[in-house]
């Protein structure tokens, strides 16, 4: 069985970023991007099942400019089998990403599809169910566990849902959407990063895929968020209650 | 929080009516027996580690009768200089003022002060030395040779409240700040400007540039950005009788007279305390990489130097190594550490970062030197961070050393710098010297020649500490080392200044203290042997 791994190139999660002047987006020159970290946690998890013998082959995909490459190279250092890359310049939005995915899949057919639950950019949350709708595949997000049949070809996932944990059991071919505490990604060893450079990357258009990149959603304004303000101290209960009720107007 | 309360209860009910003079000698352990047996026996080691230590180190040195002692009189001055606010007599912040981090050291002090501004700290020293009382100039005390906390009862100041950034030249990147800066916070005003500190430390969460230039702090990236006699251009430090001497130059390059900022550089407030700093930072690039790599011996990690200054070249910005026993204690002491090598436990590991301003190129560069010496075999196996989150973890390992130990039980700290190629020989030696009774760890900076060898027991025990001194002063000595690279002499190698300076050069240091501080007012007991 194949699997199929999106990976997002997202700017470093520990980076303190700024918006720009203009308020059309946040600064990402000179700034540091990786790999979106739900994103390798989901390649950790393929990676897992192929070493359990569950899995042949894991496929590292990412969709972008061409700096998506460094991410893929990092993909395949960590031991992903081959990688394919997208060229799309401009905003790509979930929809387009997921019919994108959908093209990928029918090319060439894994029997699960394992996405982050999120990128750390624009915290959608929403392509790995588009994907799974487009494809009329069951989807299993928000993974924190995952045990594969064989056999019987299921997938049993557990989901970290508001309530706790909810455990799904699903078909295969799935869609699974990783959450934070499903395992720790390993790092990329030397002999590892060796190995993928020798490892195929291949290149795709929007056009070759027949897929129309057409946004839907127009980015008005990106501003931070308001300064915290500093707290008041109250001098007495009375004038608690006066602020409560005139000022915050919550009783 | 609970423990610590719990300790300073203990403490205070020990130490409040017992006199240090009065018993020198006596043991006591033995006396707070039933009070330690019921607590668990990391916080028993604690107690009694603090304890035996205390008496060790007071018990060779008597309080100077030419100092004079605080009188209400006093306390009344210095409140009308400060404000009552910062004139400190409070049990609690005294407790920890005169403690220093590694707890080895307490000091009996009964007041802490606080200046705010350069003329307040000299209104202080001149009235402290007409009155002859002697001082302990203090910055984040995250000193480890004593030197940051009295001896006796000297006052304490506390330059911390001194934290004002006055102005940094976005051109040149000249930066002045006042003395209580915390480096840590200097790095993040820096890192919104696009500049960064020439050093960096594991105590950068505490420690401020006051004292870093005061006890010339080394740290991780020296081998890239040299010493602070290098990269500070200019301080403004208050002598003992109070007068301010500004010297905050903002150039680059002055050749007017005897550059005495460097006298200040490194004398560890025993001249005078350094009130502003003016530093040169470099720019902030963007490209960082860093390497956890594993070596099967130390002759590789030394072998592995010489390729990476080469090969690495202008990149290059910290190369520090690790034995296996140090990975293994910060594996066990520190939480959220995992090992970046598993399964194997190697011999040695070395870190080795770059910084450059192309990522491409940089990330390339490292690889292609990191798989070549991996298939001549000066690396048997290493990672590569991925990201700012994979290259700190990597960083808390080497950084978190020191912490660990803290964790493991009594420490024997050593910092020495030696030849590269005869390093790791008394690492070994120790070794083979203390076999089960202690566990012996060697670290840090390979970059710049200087070892941290330090020994793990259970507890404080002169036997052992008999087996280590001065046999590792005398063998550093041997090699033309010196007995503290970076760490500074403080009050625990405050006589042993004679394994790395001659006598000539001793006797003109102490003619240079006389003086500068004729009353011996700043810092007394420390940096200069007593014998002197």
């Amino acid at each position: 069985m194949k699997i199929m791994v999106a990976v997002k190139r997202v700017i470093d999660y520990a980076v303190k970023i700024r918006v720009k002047p203009d308020k059309t987006g946040v600064e990402t020159q000179n700034v540091k991007m990786s790999m979106n970290p739900f994103c390798e946690i989901a390649l950790e998890e393929a990676l897992r099942i192929k070493e359990g013998g569950m899995a042949s082959e894991v496929v590292a995909v990412s969709m972008g400019p061409a700096q998506c490459v460094d991410t893929l190279r990092t993909g395949l250092a960590m031991g992903a089998d081959r990688a394919i890359h997208v060229d799309a310049t401009g905003p790509l939005y979930p929809l387009s990403v997921a019919k994108l995915f959908k093209a990928l899949v029918e090319l060439e057919k894994p029997g699960l599809l394992i996405l982050g639950k999120q990128a750390i950019d624009d915290d959608c949350n929403q392509t790995g169910q588009m994907v799974a709708g487009l494809l009329g595949w069951p989807q299993g997000t928000f993974a924190s566990k995952v045990v594969l049949d064989k056999e019987k070809q299921l997938a049993t996932v557990d989901r970290e849902v508001d309530g706790g944990l909810e455990t799904l059991c699903m078909d295969l071919p799935a869609v699974i959407t990783t959450d934070l505490r499903l395992n720790q990604p390993r790092y990329a060893t030397l002999p590892n990063i060796m190995k993928a450079k020798s490892k195929v990357i291949k290149k795709y258009t929007p056009q070759e895929l027949n897929i129309e990149i057409k946004s839907d959603l127009e980015v008005l304004q990106v501003t931070e968020p308001p300064k915290r303000k500093a707290g008041v101290i109250v001098s007495s209960v009375d004038e608690l209650i006066d602020k409560l009720k005139n000022e915050a107007h919550v009783i | 929080m609970q423990k610590w309360r719990a300790t300073r209860r203990l403490l205070l009910n020990s130490y409040s009516s017992k006199s240090r003079f009065d018993h020198p000698r006596s043991n006591p352990i033995s006396d707070h027996s039933t009070t330690i047996s019921r607590s668990s026996s990391g916080f028993e080691s604690w107690t009694s580690r603090i304890l035996h230590y205390r008496h060790f180190a007071t018990a060779m040195i008597q309080r100077n009768p030419s100092f004079s002692t605080l009188n209400s009189n006093d306390i009344n001055h210095f409140k009308g200089i400060l404000g009552d606010k910062n004139v400190i007599e409070d049990e609690d912040t005294l407790l920890s003022a005169n403690t220093d981090w590694m707890r080895k050291y307490k000091g009996s002090s009964k007041l802490l002060l606080q200046p705010r501004t350069t003329q307040e700290v000299s209104e202080v020293l001149k009235y402290c030395n007409s009155r002859r009382l002697a001082v302990v100039p203090q910055g984040g005390n995250t000193g480890v040779v004593g030197g940051s906390v009295p001896v006796f009862d000297e006052v304490i100041i506390n330059v911390g409240s001194m934290k004002q950034v006055i102005s940094l030249d976005k051109v040149s990147g000249v930066l002045v700040c006042e003395a209580g800066c915390i480096l840590e916070n200097l790095v993040s005003f820096l890192d919104n400007q696009g500049f960064i500190m020439p050093l960096d430390l594991g105590a950068k969460g505490s420690c401020q540039i006051g004292g870093n230039v005061s006890t010339n702090a080394g740290g991780l990236r020296l081998v890239r950005y040299g010493s602070l006699h290098g990269t500070v251009l200019g301080i403004e430090a208050v002598l003992a009788n109070g007068d301010v001497l500004d010297m905050l130059g903002t150039l680059r390059k002055d050749n007017t007279g005897y550059d005495l900022k460097h006298l200040f550089i490194g004398s560890e407030g025993s001249l005078g305390i350094v009130t502003k700093v003016s530093i040169l930072t470099p720019p902030k690039l963007s490209s960082v990489n860093l390497a956890f790599l594993a070596c099967k011996d130390y002759s590789s990690c030394q072998k592995l130097l010489f390729e990476a200054k080469r090969r690495l070249g202008e990149i290059l910005s910290a190369f520090e190594f690790l034995d296996n026993e140090s990975l293994n204690l910060a594996l066990n002491h520190l939480e959220g550490v995992r090992n970046p090598l598993p399964p194997a436990m190697h011999n040695f590991y070395v870190l080795i970062e770059t910084t450059g301003s192309d990522e491409t190129y940089d990330k390339e560069k490292l690889e292609a030197f990191l798989l070549r010496s991996m298939e001549v075999g000066l690396i048997s196996d290493g990672v590569i961070a991925q990201d700012i989150n994979q290259a700190s973890s990597f960083w808390r390992i080497r950084e978190g050393v020191p912490e660990a130990l803290m964790k493991a039980g009594a420490i024997y700290k050593y910092d020495l710098s030696l030849p590269v190629e005869t390093m790791y020989n008394l690492v070994e030696e120790m070794r083979t010297k203390l076999g089960n009774s202690a566990k012996v760890i060697g670290f840090g900076h390979l970059g710049d020649g200087n070892l941290h060898l330090n020994i793990s027991t259970p507890q404080y025990d002169d036997a052992i500490l008999a087996q280590i001194e001065p046999f590792v002063y005398e063998w550093t000595s041997k090699q033309r080392g010196s007995i503290s690279a970076e760490h500074g002499l403080g009050l625990m190698k405050a006589n042993k200044i004679f394994y790395s300076k001659s006598h000539e050069t001793v006797q003109l240091m102490a003619s240079i203290k006389k003086l500068m501080d004729p009353n011996g007012i700043l810092n007394p007991y420390k940096v200069l042997p007593h014998s002197i």
